[in-house]
């Protein structure tokens, strides 16, 4: 047997010690910023990482934002969710045996997903009131003393980036025939006031 | 060591009875016990009673031939669980009074003969300790129980055949070898087939008697009736040397507790019930076994002249009870039944107890071998962390607040799926890989409204889009509205860019008036991109039209 049996996988050196560095600051406590696994479709628009605050405004966008870290064997939750598609979420690509719903968190919606970001890697929030900047910040404490990411369908203070989909057009529907097959749609990253991503995917 | 055998005949029709008169059975009748009843396996009777024996039912026939023969026999399926459900207090009523009894099936038990101790003058101890036992199983409600007495067992147990109801029927020291040959061969039918098909070859070989099929050479038994003739005849020689094994009363595992004073708050019960829920864990664990499936029973004091009150719920665990699970379980229960004493108000699952709490009773219902439920090497089942701060949530808006989602089988949106409270395990699902014809095909809703919203669709001369009972749609929708049609939060209706349609299903006619009926879903995309799933059901004039869900 000659050497060349072992086969070492590429991989690129860079983005290793990148990783490697990550888990040192991990350690030592530093403010850090992992990144969370996303959907392939996800790519060059958003990128979530840990302590981070993602605004979405359609409930396919938040279920396909969680998908990623489900298949990747973490734990997601929903809050205030009084709605939630079950089968759509498998569809997503959720693990349901590993998702956490809290249906109607009412009046302690704020105290629910605190107590939900300690534990899971992806909460995704749907505010049922008007969340204030103390709000908001105290989240925004816990998340990155966590390391979780939280996704608010609604309006937030403050968002690393903002999803929205635009120019929806559905496939396979017609007057009378046919059936809802797929749907396209623009997907807009927005920071601020600036576009940061646009890519045309297609949405189960 | 002589044995006692106690028979109780035809046992499947007596437990069969029993559970009729108890009630638990589906089919309420007032029925005697007394009278005639046969059990049915394939259309064929199995067992009948003394009554029906009476009228002319025989063991064999045909179900139609034992109902003209007794028109008013009642007729019990067979289930062999039953049976064995209904002889346990047999067994263990036999058992306050003699241990070590050894079952043999459900109807018939043996215990080692209670000899000297029982001796009356005049009486022989076996005599009086059968009368003894007779009297205490006729207490129980077991009339027809009847006894034998012998050196070995097979002989003790065609003795109990011989007696009358309530009697026992001795068969002396060194007597049995005596006893068995005057017994015709028939009674070999009573081991099931083989020995019915022995039975029938040694009476057309002339052997009528036992005895005369244990004059036989042995050699020649062995040659010609193969294993079981052998074993008949050496039975019949009275050199049987059975033993009997005898079981061990099954352990006590549940634990209770009781408070002096009452406790009126679930907080108090839930912190002293601790450790006795701790005990109730490591007596589980002792016999390598945990619960899944424990009832909590909680007595309370009696309010004014209504009693007792009695709290009882089972409560299921998707992997395995811990103490800690247990004192949660208990916590929930009470808050569920203490409305008023300062805790967040729930719904009640039943009447609502507001009474303190005077004893709190923990009872294994399900229990699974540990090994099946233990931890792998590097973790398995739930994150702790992850039941840890879930089980915070609960604490904070109650236990059913927070829900694990589950698909099940089902036609609309909100039927496909079910939402089952954290740590419960889910029942009671519809299959989901059944085909389910007139369900909506294609990508899932994402918003699925448990209760559905008002709707409008109308056609392109504002009449309202009916489906007539062909399926067919009476206008081709043109406008739609979701919300109220009036009010403050009425929206105005929206131009349908395309829509698929009906889906047409007919269920749940069958559940009563008001429920169910003709309905039909629609797609419906409007010209702004978003696409919801409509229900039109038949009802007052041209229907209702609602929003079951939203591809949002």
């Amino acid at each position: 047997m000659s050497h060349a049996a072992v086969l070492v996988p590429e991989v690129d050196p860079h983005a290793r010690i990148e990783q490697l560095r990550g888990r040192i600051q991990a350690l030592q406590g530093g403010p850090t910023r992992l990144t969370v696994p996303t959907l392939a479709m996800f790519d060059g628009l958003v990128q979530l990482r840990t302590g981070g605050v993602y605004g979405v405004d359609s409930a396919t966008l938040g279920m396909a934002l969680a998908a990623g870290a489900s298949q990747a064997g973490e734990w997601v939750g929903f809050a205030g969710w009084d709605d939630f598609g079950v089968e759509a979420a498998q569809q997503h690509g959720i693990a349901l045996s590993r998702t956490v719903l809290v249906p109607s968190p009412g009046e302690h919606w704020l105290e629910v997903t605190a107590a939900l970001v300690d534990v899971l890697k992806v909460v995704v929030l749907r505010p049922t009131g008007v969340v204030d900047a103390k709000s908001a910040s105290i989240l925004d404490a816990r998340l990155r003393a966590r390391s979780g990411v939280l996704v608010v369908q609604g309006d937030w203070p403050r968002c690393d980036a903002r999803l929205s989909s635009e120019q929806t057009t559905w496939e396979g529907i017609g007057h009378g025939r046919g059936r809802l097959r797929e749907r396209r749609v623009e997907i807009v990253a927005r920071r601020g006031a600036g576009v940061i991503g646009r890519s045309a995917v297609v949405l189960a | 060591m002589r044995i006692m055998v106690v028979w109780c005949p035809d046992w499947s029709v007596t437990a069969g009875m029993l559970e009729l008169a108890d009630g638990s059975s589906p089919s309420v009748e007032n029925v005697e016990t007394t009278a005639p009843a046969v059990v049915l396996a394939n259309n064929k009777v199995v067992v009948c009673n003394a009554a029906a024996r009476a009228e002319g039912v025989r063991r064999g026939q045909r179900r139609r031939d034992a109902q003209a023969r007794c028109p008013d026999v009642v007729l019990l399926a067979a289930n062999p669980d039953r049976d064995a459900r209904w002889f346990e207090p047999v067994l263990a009523s036999v058992e306050e009074i003699r241990p070590g009894v050894a079952p043999i099936r459900p109807g018939l038990l043996a215990v080692p003969a209670p000899g000297r101790y029982f001796a009356r003058s005049g009486v022989g101890g076996e005599q009086s300790a059968a009368a003894l036992l007779a009297e205490h199983l006729v207490g129980v409600g077991v009339w027809d129980c009847r006894f034998g007495v012998a050196d070995d067992l097979y002989t003790a147990e065609r003795a109990a055949r011989q007696a009358t109801p309530q009697d026992c029927f001795v068969v002396a020291p060194g007597e049995s070898a005596a006893f068995l040959r005057g017994q015709p061969v028939t009674v070999l039918a009573d081991d099931g087939p083989e020995g019915a098909e022995l039975a029938d070859l040694l009476r057309r070989l002339g052997l009528v008697l036992l005895g005369d099929f244990a004059a036989l050479a042995a050699g020649e038994i062995s040659n010609r009736f193969g294993a079981y003739g052998v074993e008949v005849w050496r039975r019949v020689q009275g050199a049987e040397t059975a033993r009997l094994a005898s079981r061990t009363p099954p352990p006590e595992l549940r634990c209770e507790i009781s408070f002096e004073p009452p406790l009126d708050s679930a907080e108090a019960a839930a912190f002293s019930v601790r450790t006795t829920a701790e005990r109730f864990i490591a007596g589980l664990a002792g016999r390598q076994l945990v619960a899944t499936g424990v009832r909590i029973e909680a007595e309370f004091e009696p309010v004014g002249s209504v009693g007792t009150a009695v709290s009882a719920r089972t409560w299921l665990h998707p992997r395995c009870f811990t103490s800690r699970d247990l004192v949660d379980r208990v916590h929930w229960q009470l808050q569920a039944g203490m409305a008023g004493s300062g805790l967040r108000s729930r719904k009640s699952l039943g009447a609502t107890i507001s009474a303190p709490v005077t004893l709190l009773r923990f009872l294994p219902d399900v229990v699974e071998p540990a090994g099946d439920h233990a931890d792998g090497l590097w973790g398995g089942g739930a994150d702790d962390q992850v039941v840890r701060g879930v089980a915070r949530v609960q604490a904070m808006v109650g236990y059913d607040a927070v829900r694990v989602p589950v698909l099940q089988g089902g036609r609309g949106a909100a039927d496909r799926q079910a939402m089952v409270p954290w740590g419960e395990r889910a029942t009671g699902l519809r299959p989901v890989d059944r085909p389910w014809p007139g369900r909506i095909p294609g990508p899932a809703p994402t918003r699925v409204f448990a209760d559905p919203l008002e709707a409008e669709v109308v056609d392109e001369a504002g009449a309202v889009v009916a489906v007539t009972s062909r399926g067919v749609v009476t206008g081709e929708p043109w406008q739609f509205r979701i919300g109220p049609s009036s009010g403050r939060r009425a929206l105005q209706r929206m131009p349908v860019a395309s829509w698929a349609g009906p889906w047409p299903v007919d269920e749940s006619w069958w559940v009563g008036v008001g429920s169910g009926g003709r309905a039909a879903r629609f797609q419906v995309v409007g010209v702004d991109g978003r696409a919801w799933l409509l229900k039109w059901s038949s009802g007052v004039g041209s229907g209702v039209w609602e929003v079951e869900a939203a591809y949002d």
